[in-house]
């Protein structure tokens, strides 16, 4: 029986799923190209969801008094829109992204530890699916994507939607903390010859030190979900503040997750940036050490500033000072990489590819969405605007025009190297275009509604002057997303059927990963090229100009 | 910009935050201006033209790199210190003998003023020019009273009092509303600030502190009589009555009021009656059932709550 292989042994790097074994092979995989790929299309399944539920909450929205759903039915939705979209597709989709291209970018032949790999995607696909099944056993959660108690207990929120929204992310958690260790375990013991830790990618360096804040930040999740789960299955008294438990207790134990958990949505979103950005200026990252270490002073601030959360809670004033000037000083690291990477489109000769577009126009978005993070610092600013759709105006600046139009250019960079297959650069460019507009007419006017009052959250609102037509406005910039995410839909589906044929290295990059062929065998790697320097293939291709000759 | 911003600060609180929020837009314009401008500066300058020549290969300037990490810094110091500033003037420094206290309910406001012995809801009245300190509390989850031109936004927690300072410059209606979101009705939970001159404040609080005068007129008077046999006792207060309820705001000056159900609805006797007809219709979700009244018991209930002055 033990002689008996788990996995049906495949011949080809991307097994059809109609052969004789092709399901099981994807389904019993432990190989970190498919898991990764399956990572990829169980994220964009949620995406595809989770971007209807904020179709939902737009079109409720469009105008006042809209009565398309209930006020139940629109709390249900926008929980869902903020756990799906944080908990099921930007983690997961990153990890995965990571999955696929970590082993390939340090010359490794899998991940540390395969079979771990594999239950870190099921169990993220059975707590989604557990997330999901709410809406059938009696009703989704309603309670926001943070869960304020005393709101989330029992008392109030009646529905066992909270109790499947706890089992559902302590699930999707512990694959979480999970993929981390893999990570840093990979990334520390498995790297190719030569390859030192500063030579390492910088996607590498952004997934080591992201895999570090999932290993730390997790677990305060997972303790505040058996808590939430505690008070309300077995009536334990944590949060419950009739009998003397404390709701700010709550906030103290998410946040101190929560606020780590926006970088681990955005770390390895930098790394994106920072290998795109590079090829397609032709030049080396500009001061590669600082990028690096302003990573590892991000990774240690994001774990001092979860009180940024709560200067509305009533913390004492020496709290809210304290978290305000760790929250500022998290604005220096992030604004050193700005500028690294303008620095390093300065003289080079810069290709406008989709991907390229999508990562230079990652610089605008990124930077307003930081600008605006540092106004909420501001305790009494914060104070100010906090609760309303600024906020909301804030983090999709950081997270859809951030990391999301990171992701979209990571796509366009590496779909070549994943399927053999370049993405169509002309429907490209409308996909970008579309989402551009679409996304800035979305969220730009929701700056403006905060600011003169309008909270979020709410189901509708009041006919108060300017915001109906702002309100019209994002919801017409929501429907332009939404055609711009079927442009991108139709370009997967007709370059995947008849996409130029890639080559092993489209865009004369110079990692690892485009050394092998498109899509990479089994085994990864054939040859690994001698590593000496950050660009192992821009040495191999420039013998009178290498790298590792170049004196400092 | 409509009235109802904190750029369009009515209170030395809001004024304090205004002028660091402006100060803070300002260097983010100047630091977004750079950035877009070095951007498309390169998009320009250093697009590729075709030729296969790569560009000269530069590593870094650790000297450029130290200066954009020191600049940043320094920046963020001078906004701290000016937030120190602010803060000194915007939170208050003491928590005893509060001027008012306001208690969040799903989804409705009690407020208190315990020294005038004066209890109502959803509206809170203030002379111009006095500081207000203000204890809040909860009754059930977290909400957040905010009223964008008068002061800061502070959350009401159960178990726990926070406090805020609250003024106002010049009498005027201010609007505000529930900033935490805190159930089914949360886009329900107004409430709205009228400063007052302080004699017609004075007028105002010396009436609140009366309990209700005995209704007269038959209607009227088989409403009073219908309000107690009925449930509605065992969630409102009536102070002379013996309602003393305490689930939904305290009726006693119901009919002085500008608005019905926390905003929903402007406070008229149709209005009044589209209410008591079915709670759930106007304000889906809230704490009231429908009661299923008939008209003439609606007509005597709202005959008697407009006498309630």
């Amino acid at each position: 029986m033990s002689d008996l292989p788990l996995v049906p042994e495949v011949e080809t790097p991307l097994p059809s799923l109609l052969g004789d074994e092709g399901l099981l092979s994807w389904f019993a995989s432990v190989d970190h190209k498919q898991i990764g790929i399956m990572y990829l299309i169980v994220t964009l399944v949620f995406f595809i969801i989770g971007g209807l539920e904020a179709l939902l909450i737009r079109i409720q929205l469009a105008q006042p008094g809209e009565k398309v759903l209930s006020p139940q039915a629109y709390n249900q939705v926008f929980t869902m829109h903020g756990t799906t979209m944080i908990f099921l597709v930007v983690m997961p989709m990153l990890i995965g992204i990571g999955n696929y291209l970590v082993p390939l970018m340090i010359g490794a032949r899998d991940m540390a530890f395969p079979r771990l790999n594999a239950l870190s995607l099921w169990l993220l696909i059975f707590g989604g699916l557990l997330l999901y099944y709410s809406f059938i056993a009696g009703g989704a959660p309603a309670a926001g994507w943070f869960a304020y108690a005393p709101l989330s207990e029992k008392a109030f929120s009646t529905t066992s939607g909270m109790d499947f929204w706890a089992l559902g992310l302590l699930v999707t958690g512990i694959g979480s903390v999970a993929a981390g260790v893999n990570f840093l375990v990979t990334i520390i013991t498995l790297r190719a010859p030569g390859m030192s830790m500063r030579r390492l990618p910088l996607f590498v360096w952004m997934t080591m030190i992201n895999a570090i804040l999932i290993l730390f930040a997790l677990p305060s999740l997972n303790a505040a979900l058996v808590m939430i789960l505690a008070d309300r299955q077995l009536n334990a008294l944590f949060f419950n503040t009739a009998a003397g438990g404390s709701a700010l207790l709550w906030q103290h134990v998410f946040w101190s997750f929560g606020h780590p958990e926006v970088y681990i949505m955005v770390l390895p979103a930098f790394g994106i940036i920072s290998e795109v950005i590079p090829v397609f200026s032709r030049k080396p990252i500009y001061g590669y050490g600082f990028v690096a270490a302003s990573t590892i002073a991000i990774g240690f601030l994001s774990f001092a500033v979860w009180g940024h959360h709560m200067f509305a809670a009533g913390m004492s004033t020496t709290l809210d000072v304290v978290f305000s000037l760790a929250s500022m000083l998290i604005a220096v690291p992030t604004g050193v990489k700005i500028f690294n990477w303008l620095a390093t489109l300065w003289g080079g000769k810069i290709r406008f590819t989709t991907s390229m577009l999508f990562a230079l126009s990652f610089l605008i978005l990124f930077t307003i969405g930081g600008l605006s993070g540092v106004t909420l610092a501001t305790v009494p600013v914060d104070q100010q605007v906090t609760d309303t759709y600024y906020v909301v105006a804030h983090f999709h600046y950081v997270l859809f025009g951030g990391t999301m139009f990171a992701i979209m250019a990571g796509f366009y960079y590496w779909f070549p190297k994943v399927t053999g297959r370049l993405l169509s650069e002309k429907i490209g460019k409308w996909h970008f275009w579309l989402l551009f507009f679409g996304f800035n007419i979305t969220f730009f006017p929701q700056h403006i509604l905060g600011l003169i009052g309008m909270t979020r959250r709410t189901y509708t609102y009041p006919d108060i002057p300017d915001w109906a037509r702002l309100n019209l406005l994002s919801t017409f910039g929501a429907f332009l997303i939404a055609v711009a995410v079927l442009v991108f839909l139709w370009n997967i589906f007709v370059s995947l059927r008849n996409g130029e044929i890639a080559g092993n290295n489209p865009w004369d990059a110079w990692t690892l990963e485009w050394s092998t062929s498109s899509p990479p065998p089994l085994h990864n790697f054939d040859l690994i090229p001698p590593v000496r320097s950050t660009r192992p293939l821009w040495d191999l291709t420039h013998p009178d100009d290498l790298d590792w000759k170049r004196s400092k | 910009m409509t009235n109802y911003s904190p750029f369009n600060p009515n209170s030395p609180i809001a004024s304090a935050t205004s002028g660091l929020f402006i100060f803070i837009l300002i260097i983010a314009g100047i630091i977004l201006a750079l950035v877009a401008f070095l951007l498309i500066y390169s998009i320009i300058r250093f697009r590729s033209r075709g030729d296969e020549q790569e560009p000269p290969q530069t590593f870094g300037n650790t000297r450029l790199e130290i200066l954009w990490t020191v600049v940043p810094l320094i920046t963020l110091g001078v906004v701290f210190v000016y937030m120190l500033r602010v803060i000194g003037i915007v939170l208050p420094n003491t928590t005893s003998n509060p001027d008012m206290i306001v208690i969040g309910h799903q989804w409705w406001w009690e407020i208190q003023y315990p020294q005038e012995g004066v209890v109502t809801a959803n509206e809170i009245h203030l002379p111009p020019g006095k500081r207000y300190l203000v204890q809040l509390e909860s009754a059930d989850v977290i909400h957040d009273l905010w009223l964008p031109e008068l002061g800061v936004k502070m959350d009401l927690v159960p178990g726990r009092s926070n406090y805020i300072y609250l003024q106002a410059d010049k009498p005027g209606v201010y609007e505000g509303t529930c900033a935490e979101f805190c159930g089914a009705e949360h886009a329900w939970m107004r409430v709205r600030a009228i400063v007052q001159s302080p004699d017609d404040f004075a007028a105002w609080i010396k009436a609140q502190g009366k309990p209700a005068s005995a209704p007269t007129g038959d209607l009227a008077i088989q409403g009073a009589q219908l309000f107690q046999a009925l449930a509605c006792r065992s969630c409102h207060a009536i102070n002379g009555t013996e309602a003393n309820g305490n689930v939904g705001p305290d009726l006693t000056h119901l009919a002085s009021r500008q608005t019905i159900a926390a905003g929903v609805l402007e406070n008229t006797p149709e209005n009044l009656t589209t209410w008591l007809k079915n709670p759930q219709a106007v304000k889906p979700g809230n704490h009231m059932p429908n009661l299923g009244l008939t008209d003439p018991q609606i007509n005597q209930l709202v005959a008697y709550l407009e006498t309630l002055k």
